[in-house]
């Protein structure tokens, strides 16, 4: 033949409302597809909830502790001991100091005396401290920051700075304690991190195992179809949703699960918060969080479908 | 509308290939394609629909010659090819109108058009009254029209039939082939692999004859 057919190219043609009808019908067909086996479906719903659960789950515990961190009013204060021999003129000037000092907010000022008072009263060893010839305890002063969320950089900065006086012992702060909690915090965000990847790759090859045992299934009728003349695009597309639909339902059954895990935890936490004197309380999860969740659940459900069904249409081909 | 041009085919336990295949038929042409059962039939007809391609040589369908389409131009080829077979390939889960439905299905039809054209089809071949069976319910015969109604609804300008009256006793073979003689003279080209070689000299058409792979007749009546 000659060079003007040679050119000839075959197209679809467009239809852009005819393309969002046929998907939408896809979308719900394959909804229905789910359901024709509901033992087959649930279980790998499960699979996926359980494995998107655990992340989001340990996400909500480091959140929260993260939270916990930042209104720890024990962190936010600082015991300082003063040196043996200060005399009542060093502890008032440096009461007057600390007093100017904006950072500082409240400050508790235990004079020896007292302190040694209460000492006899309750430690029980009030003979032997009777028995002393002097005061062994020193002045304590209580500081608490202005700023109840200040941070620990600050905080370190503060410390420093009343170190520096010289009626001052160097001081034992909470803050290494604070610090340590920080750290335990970072390794636990790293942690889930670590785990979520982990676990994400685990729900793309379950997305992705059982659209390959579908796609097996349906062999035949994937051959006739193509038979027929049916595009990979006609024919991948069933597919690709229902890996969505196993993401969807897969996400919002994993926030199901850490929703009844958040209530089974929340009066346990809120009482023991409580006997520490603590305002602290179990917080659930933001909405863009769990948008997020579904977000990704959705997307790992068609990624692992896409991979499954562009490893096997290629070799299925009519004969 | 179909040529073929030293066209060779192999497979690698050497059964029903082809070799050195050359011939051309015009469009609206009907022809019958004989030889025994392995004589490359069945090759010939998978080359034309692009479910096999040639090892060398040149097929041209319908200005298309296919040795240079895309794989996304494939599919869209196959659609102008309407393909029956012995054993009829049909959706057994599926209703007949849903079979019947498909090559519209796959090139987005409107769902109106889909059952106006599929009715058309079963009435054609007189089946208007299975629309709703399984095909497991029907007869060896009845089953061989849902799959001619699959080929023909989407009138495919080329239609091709792989034994389509193997399993079938020699009335219901005349049926099937008086309903190939109505394609074909509203203008469609057909090609018919069959053995039956006393249907093929009761309609007088164009034979070509394979053995072992080569054409070794072409008569035409």
């Amino acid at each position: 033949m000659n060079r003007r057919t040679r050119k000839q190219r075959l197209r679809q043609p467009m239809d852009p409302r005819g393309w969002l009808v046929r998907n939408l019908q896809v979308l719900l067909s394959s909804l229905g597809r789910l359901w024709q086996r509901p033992l087959g479906s649930l279980m790998s719903i499960l699979v996926i909830a359980i494995a998107m659960a655990l992340p989001t789950g340990l996400y909500v515990v480091v959140d929260n502790l993260q939270q916990l961190s930042q209104s720890w009013e024990g962190a936010a204060s600082a015991t300082l001991f003063l040196v043996q021999d200060a005399t009542d003129g060093d502890v008032q000037s440096l009461l007057v100091r600390l007093k100017k000092d904006p950072a500082i907010g409240k400050l508790q000022h235990l004079d020896p005396a007292q302190a040694l008072a209460e000492f006899q009263q309750y430690s029980g060893l009030g003979e032997a401290v009777a028995q002393l010839q002097e005061n062994p305890l020193p002045h304590v002063v209580l500081v608490q920051t202005a700023d109840p969320h200040i941070s620990p950089g600050d905080f370190s900065k503060l410390l420093d700075r009343i170190r520096s006086y010289p009626q001052v012992e160097p001081a034992t702060a909470d803050l290494q304690w604070m610090r340590r909690f920080q750290a335990i915090i970072h390794l636990l965000q790293r942690g889930a991190w670590l785990l979520s990847l982990l676990l994400a790759m685990a729900v793309v090859l379950v997305i992705g195992n059982t659209i390959r045992l579908e796609i097996q299934h349906r062999q035949q009728e994937i051959r006739i179809i193509k038979l027929v003349g049916g595009s990979n695009t006609f024919i991948r597309r069933p597919f690709l949703y229902e890996g969505f639909w196993y993401g969807l339902l897969g996400s919002t059954a994993a926030l199901l699960l850490v929703a009844l895990s958040w209530l089974l935890l929340r009066e346990p936490v809120n009482r023991l918060s409580q006997l520490y004197g603590s305002g602290f309380s179990l917080e659930g999860m933001a909405p863009f969080n769990v948008l997020l969740v579904v977000g990704l659940g959705c997307l790992l459900g068609v990624a692992g479908a896409w991979i499954a069904v562009h490893q096997q249409l290629e070799q299925i081909e009519p004969a | 509308m179909i040529r073929f041009e030293n066209v060779s085919k192999s497979y690698p336990d050497s059964q029903g290939g082809l070799r050195e295949v050359t011939f051309r038929m015009e469009p609206g042409e009907m022809a019958f394609l004989t030889g025994h059962s392995g004589a490359g039939k069945s090759t010939l007809l998978k080359l034309i629909g692009l479910l096999e391609r040639a090892n060398r040589g040149q097929v041209w369908v319908n200005g298309h010659n296919l040795g240079r389409l895309t794989p996304r131009e494939v599919p869209l080829f196959r659609r102008q090819v309407g393909m029956i077979f012995q054993d009829h390939r049909l959706l057994e889960d599926r209703t007949v109108f849903d079979n019947v439905a498909l090559p519209l299905v796959v090139t987005g039809q409107r769902h109106q058009e889909i059952r106006r054209r599929v009715q058309a089809a079963l009435d054609k071949v007189g089946l208007l009254n299975k629309a709703r069976a399984l095909p497991v319910t029907l007869s060896g015969g009845e089953q061989q029209r849902v799959g001619i109604a699959r080929a023909v609804v989407s009138r495919p300008p080329v239609l091709l039939a792989d034994e389509p009256t193997g399993n079938l006793d020699p009335e219901l073979s005349l049926e099937i082939m008086e309903l190939f003689n109505q394609f074909n003279q509203v203008g469609v080209t057909l090609l018919i692999a069959t053995h039956d070689l006393a249907l093929v000299e009761h309609l007088s058409r164009r034979v070509l004859t394979l053995r072992e792979g080569r054409l070794v007749d072409d008569r035409t009546p």
